[in-house]
């Protein structure tokens, strides 16, 4: 064996190369919260840079004559009437005026260029205000998405022009439009405003946002009290015995079950079984209920479990019942841990999205559903089914898709910090 | 630890100047040939003064015992002499450690290095989850002590025979160690200690979680030990500072109260609260 | 009565019946020496009445609704033709002679279709009525009942509490419920499936080659249902995924828990939990339109062809989503090893990186398995992800440049839209389904296990 001297002579010889093996290691430590960050840096980035213009559209400023022959063929201005009445027209002819097109070629070129959407804009317009009928007006309308896609600058005149969507002609038009100052890059109203859509520059999130909010709905109003109820028992009045134990497994391995089974089980049950309908809402917010429940659980028994046992027995010791007990003094000790656990389930509800395609909620719905009982899509399905489209215009109506079920989840975590940090308590 | 301090203060020792700095330590603080020597050491735990102002020499290849009450900061000086107070972060030391003239607490001072010089020993066993013969096999394997597996087999051969394990563990060197015995592990960590070829050996408590007979093989291990390593021992059993050391150390609320001969601690204290604890007053 | 109206007469009966219970025990207990005399406090006499009435109705009105389809269902099979043409498929004329029945025509139904959905109709009705009779009956007669019995004897508040812990106990059994439900809704089917496709064909078939065989999307051609490639696919991207987070995630909760100050993990940590929190559809879309084209033109910059949906790009991003995972499991597993074997090796002169990796992570290895069994799990069940960027071509192949599908991917896109019970092609997705979830199970349980066993080791 070494001697004192000699093994400390050895050590000093290892110890510059055992350094250079240290600095190694935490160099690859760094190199991994480094590259987990960049990629959260450059995922944000990338979602913004193609999301924010999605919030954007270009429109076009005509100047209309909104006949009254034309658009009130029985005279009295009622909904009959209105309805009969003839807006493409007036359209086609304020677009015909704007472009200066003569050709029927060049016409057809024109019209093209303003959303299909236009006509029932301008419509809603007399249905809301019918004295300005017989007026002349100038009103803006969102330009078509082709149309759009050259004013982003996404096709070029050095394309052949046969593979473009939007030809030299109407190029000119757009051009010529653009340099009266009749083209306004702003603020799309229909992002908000709007529901799905085969016109992309029609679509909007507001049918999809308000799909996940009703299922939500129904997935907390379900999964809080059930979660809630199912811990306190767990936590506090289940007998230590074999059925208990099974339901703590069951719990435990329930949260591991993919989300697309409960999917399935959601199609099996509430579709086959009760009758609901595909596509419901409803349906979305019971079988998003079945999948954050093991989560609500989870940490609902948790924060019974940070009660002191001291405040049970203090209550138990001045005679109350263990119902008492519970209801009165370990529940609102609790329910701040509960609530961020369940606004945590919540959040992961709100993304989730292929369970609902199991059950049908990727249905093409144009309008806003009316209610839990009506067909309806959710604000991720949305994201997917709009990230499957073709057109240039649904990326970017993706990505702000996106950025609102984003914000969405930010606020919901948020709150659910701020819960966390205002009652946290040490005991 | 907090309570009992809070404890003694308030019922035996309120009456003790502690606050002036001129306090000294009685006795015989000091060595003729010291190995390590430590100056005016003062530690905190954060805001909290855990040592204050302690001297103290340890002598080459002798073996010194420190004894106190509980939270006295025992643990934290040994802790001390080998930097390992480095791993808290709201540790911090002041004053000066010498180890062979060299201050250890010097920034050119790596603690790698140091630690294979001084090395230690724990309240409770605590062998890693390896081998007995990966366990002692460690140190001079990172250390890069051994050219060979010949020479690596022989240094653990020794190490477990000087740390009195050999006979029992020589014929299941590949079972884990947490499968000893409590004081077959303690043994083991001595081993292991040992196996680096160490100035100082540091002890906190050795002894504390084994039963009298593995005490007993401990102790005489430390005896055999002492010709050739230095020894520092904390210990709660004043009978075991009387039989393994040399000299003895009383703590008392962080200050080093009377250092001497264990001997004479034990047969005419000089300070009062020295006799008060080992007559059994408090602690 | 419509069925909202039922609901509200029951909540007003039920009402009533809280405050006469309260009012009847208040003027008894007035007879008496007041509320001393009494078992219980008041409200407790009133809400025992209360829930009498209430609580068996509503479960009886939900039960009711429930099962009104799947009755209504039965009831009106009898009018369906007895000569059923080969592509018969009952979901769509039931879905049609519903809309018919709620006065929604389109086209021209088979007279039978007219018919049943008159008899639907009629049914219905009979049904709303009988249930309206039969709910309010129950409140009732349960609430007349608990009113009888409030007395000053009458330990309400026991009554009352054995109410609240028997729906305890019921919330607690939708757990169990659940696992029932999501095993019987894949094995039944499962086990008709197999009945067409023998189990050899479908776990050791090496081509899968689905067919629709209804409606006007009826394919043509042989099928075929060997889910070997599935299988294959699924665990290449697993693979990949892991290889990302694996190392990364263990690396980060390595810097983490030894390396880095306390500021910098109040930062990190929760910059890392992000990535949790993103919802996968999200994941899925960044890696179809961004990563994905990326590698193709990286791939194609060094002369090879990457397919513009590969097994690479979806693992790679899986992988991503996983880290957080990883790391916060790993985290936990290295901060069991006690401090006395960090002291041990530190003692002995270690540098960190040699206490970490000789020490630490052997002593934390089982923990760290357990961990990484559930990242597998993790992988393999995931869906959104693989669905839109792994493609659905059922491609044998171990290069990940390729487009492959995977059991999840498979599922989805068989089941997502209208579909015909029956055809072996939906009923493989169950198949497919109740291997995913033995897989992911067994994983799971096996993962508990080892971490168990490892804490119970430090404890
Ligand atoms: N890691 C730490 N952080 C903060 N304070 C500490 C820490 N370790 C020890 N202390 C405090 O420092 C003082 C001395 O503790 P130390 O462990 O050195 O006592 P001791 O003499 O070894 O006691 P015992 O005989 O019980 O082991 C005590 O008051 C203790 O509370
Ligand atoms: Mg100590």
């Amino acid at each position: 064996m070494l001697s004192p001297q000699q093994a400390t002579e050895r050590v000093a010889a290892s110890v510059g190369a055992r350094y250079r093996r240290e600095r190694r290691f935490q160099m690859y430590g760094k190199l991994a919260i480094g590259s987990a960050l960049v990629f959260l840096v450059l995922f944000m980035a990338n979602i913004l840079q193609k999301g924010i213009p999605g919030f954007f559209q270009h429109y076009v400023t005509l100047e209309v004559d909104l006949d009254r022959e034309l658009l009130d063929p029985m005279g009295d201005a009622s909904v009959d009437s209105l309805f009969a009445g003839n807006p493409r027209r007036v359209m086609q002819l304020a677009i015909y005026e704007a472009t200066g097109a003569e050709s029927r070629a060049d016409q057809r070129a024109a019209f093209k260029l303003v959303s299909t959407g236009a006509t029932n804009r301008l419509r809603d317009m007399i249905l809301e205000d019918p004295s300005i009928l017989g007026t002349r007006m100038s009103i803006q309308f969102a330009v078509d998405d082709d149309a759009d896609s050259y004013l982003r600058g996404f096709i070029t005149k050095a394309t052949e022009e046969r593979r473009r969507r939007v030809k030299d002609n109407q190029m000119d038009m757009i051009d010529r439009l653009q340099a009266e100052g009749r083209i306004e890059y702003k603020l799309s109203d229909y992002i908000f405003t709007g529901s799905d859509s085969r016109n992309p520059e029609l679509a909007g999130i507001k049918g999809a946002v308000i799909g996940s909010l009703l299922t939500l709905a129904v997935c907390l109003s379900l999964a809080f009290p059930i979660g809630v109820a199912a811990a306190v028992y767990l936590e506090e009045f289940a007998p230590k015995n074999r059925i208990t134990d099974v339901i703590e497994v069951n719990i435990n391995n329930l949260a591991a079950v993919p989300s697309v089974v409960y999917g399935i089980l959601g199609a099996a049950v509430f579709i086959n079984v009760f009758g609901f309908q595909r596509s419901w809402p409803i349906v979305g917010g019971f079988v998003l209920a079945l999948m954050t429940l093991p989560t609500i659980i989870i940490s609902s028994r948790a924060a019974l479990k940070a009660v002191p046992p001291s405040i049970r027995d203090a209550a138990l010791g001045m005679g109350a019942s263990r119902v008492q007990v519970v209801t009165h003094h370990v529940l609102p000790l609790a329910l701040p841990g509960m609530l961020t656990g369940t606004i945590i389930g919540m959040a992961q509800a709100l993304g989730e999205t292929a369970p609902l395609l199991m059950i049908g909620m990727v249905a093409f719905v144009v309008d806003a559903p009316s209610g839990i009982f009506s067909p309806s899509t959710a604000l991720p399905v949305q994201i997917y089914m709009w990230a499957d489209s073709a057109e240039r215009m649904f990326v970017a109506k993706t990505s702000a898709a996106i950025i609102a079920l984003l914000s969405f989840l930010v606020v919901m975590n948020a709150a659910a910090v701020v819960l966390r940090k205002k009652f946290e308590r040490r005991w | 630890m907090e309570a009992t301090m809070e404890n003694t203060r308030t019922t035996g020792t309120a009456d003790v100047a502690w606050d002036h700095d001129d306090f000294q330590t009685v006795g015989t603080p000091g060595h003729d040939d010291p190995r390590m020597t430590a100056g005016n050491v003062d530690v905190f735990y954060g805001e909290k003064q855990a040592i204050m102002n302690v001297s103290i020499d340890i002598g080459a290849n002798e073996v010194v015992s420190f004894i106190g009450p509980s939270g006295c900061g025992k643990s934290t000086f040994l802790r001390c002499l080998n930097r390992m107070n480095d791993t808290i972060d709201i540790c911090r030391v002041g004053g000066s450690i010498m180890l062979d003239g060299q201050d250890i607490y010097d920034p050119s001072i790596d603690v790698v290095p140091l630690r294979a010089r001084v090395g230690m020993v724990f309240q409770k066993p605590n062998p890693f989850p390896k081998s007995i013969y990966d366990n002692v096999a460690y140190g001079p394997r990172i250390h890069g002590l051994v050219d060979s597996k010949a020479e690596l087999d022989e240094v653990v051969e020794q190490s477990l025979t000087r740390a009195g394990l050999w006979d029992e563990a020589k014929d299941r060197l590949d079972q884990p160690g947490t499968g000893l015995s409590g004081g077959q592990q303690q043994r083991l960590c001595i081993a292991r200690a040992i196996a680096v070829s160490p100035e100082v050996i540091l002890m906190d408590e050795p002894c504390s979680a084994l039963d009298p007979i593995a005490t007993a093989r401990i102790e005489e291990l430390i005896h055999d030990l002492s010709s050739q390593f230095t020894i520092v021992i904390v210990t709660h059993s004043m009978q075991q500072a009387a039989r393994v050391s040399d000299r003895t150390a009383y703590f008392h609320l962080g200050r080093l109260v009377e250092v001497g001969p264990t001997k004479q601690i034990f047969t005419s204290p000089q300070h009062s609260l020295t006799q008060d604890y080992i007559t059994g007053r408090f602690g | 009565m419509p069925t909202n109206l039922v609901l509200l007469v029951l909540l007003a009966l039920a009402v009533t019946y809280f405050v006469l219970g309260r009012r009847a025990i208040l003027s008894q207990g007035q007879r008496a020496s007041g509320i001393r005399s009494m078992h219980s406090l008041p409200h407790y006499y009133g809400v025992w009445a209360g829930v009498a009435a209430l609580l068996p109705a509503l479960v009886l009105m939900v039960l009711w609704i429930g099962l009104e389809d799947s009755i209504l269902r039965a009831l009106v099979a009898s009018y369906f033709p007895a000569e059923r043409p080969e592509n018969f498929i009952e979901d769509v004329f039931f879905t049609q002679i519903k809309n018919v029945a709620q006065g929604n025509v389109v086209g021209t139904p088979p007279e039978w279709v007219m018919q049943a959905a008159g008899a639907w109709a009629g049914f219905e009705r009979s049904s709303q009525n009988l249930m309206s009779a039969a709910v309010l009956g129950t409140c009732a007669v349960l609430g007349f009942f608990a009113y009888k019995q409030v007395g000053l004897e009458f330990r309400a508040r026991n009554a009352v509490e054995n109410v609240i812990m028997a729906v305890l106990v019921a919330c607690s059994i939708v757990a169990i419920l659940t696992t029932v439900g999501i095993v019987f809704s894949v094995l039944f089917e499962s086990i008709k499936f197999f009945g067409m496709v023998s189990p050899m064909e479908f776990f050791f078939g090496l081509d899968w080659i689905p067919k629709a065989n209804f409606g006007e999307n009826a394919d043509s051609g042989e099928s075929a249902y060997g889910a070997i490639p599935l299988f294959a696919g699924t665990a290449l991207i697993s693979a990949i995924a892991l290889i990302v987070a694996v190392p990364t995630g263990l690396f980060s909760a390595i810097f983490l828990s030894e390396y880095a100050g306390p500021r910098l993990r109040a930062i990190v940590k929760p910059l890392m939990e992000i990535l949790a929190g993103i919802p996968t559809v999200v994941y899925g879309f960044f890696a179809a339109l961004t990563v994905a084209p990326l590698f193709k033109d990286l791939f194609a910059s060094v002369g090879m062809s990457a397919s513009s949906e590969s097994a690479l790009a979806a693992g790679v991003v899986m992988g991503v989503m996983i880290i957080p995972f990883v790391s916060s499991l790993s985290d936990d597993v290295i901060n069991a090893v006690p401090q006395s074997l960090r002291d041990a090796a530190y003692g002995l002169g270690s540098t960190k990186s040699e206490a970490i990796r000789q020490v630490i992570l052997p002593a934390a290895l089982p923990g760290i398995v357990g961990a990484i069994l559930l990242a597998v799990s993790r992988a393999v069940g995931e869906t959104m992800i693989v669905v839109m960027a792994a493609g659905l071509a059922a491609n044998l192949t171990a290069n990940p440049l390729e487009a492959v599908t995977t059991v999840t991917s498979q599922i989805v896109t068989i089941l997502k839209g209208d579909q015909s019970f029956n055809s072996p092609m939906t009923l493989s997705a169950f198949a497919l389904a109740l291997t995913l979830i033995t897989v992911t199970l067994a994983l799971n349980v096996l993962a508990i296990r080892i971490v168990k066993k490892y804490r119970e080791q430090y404890d």
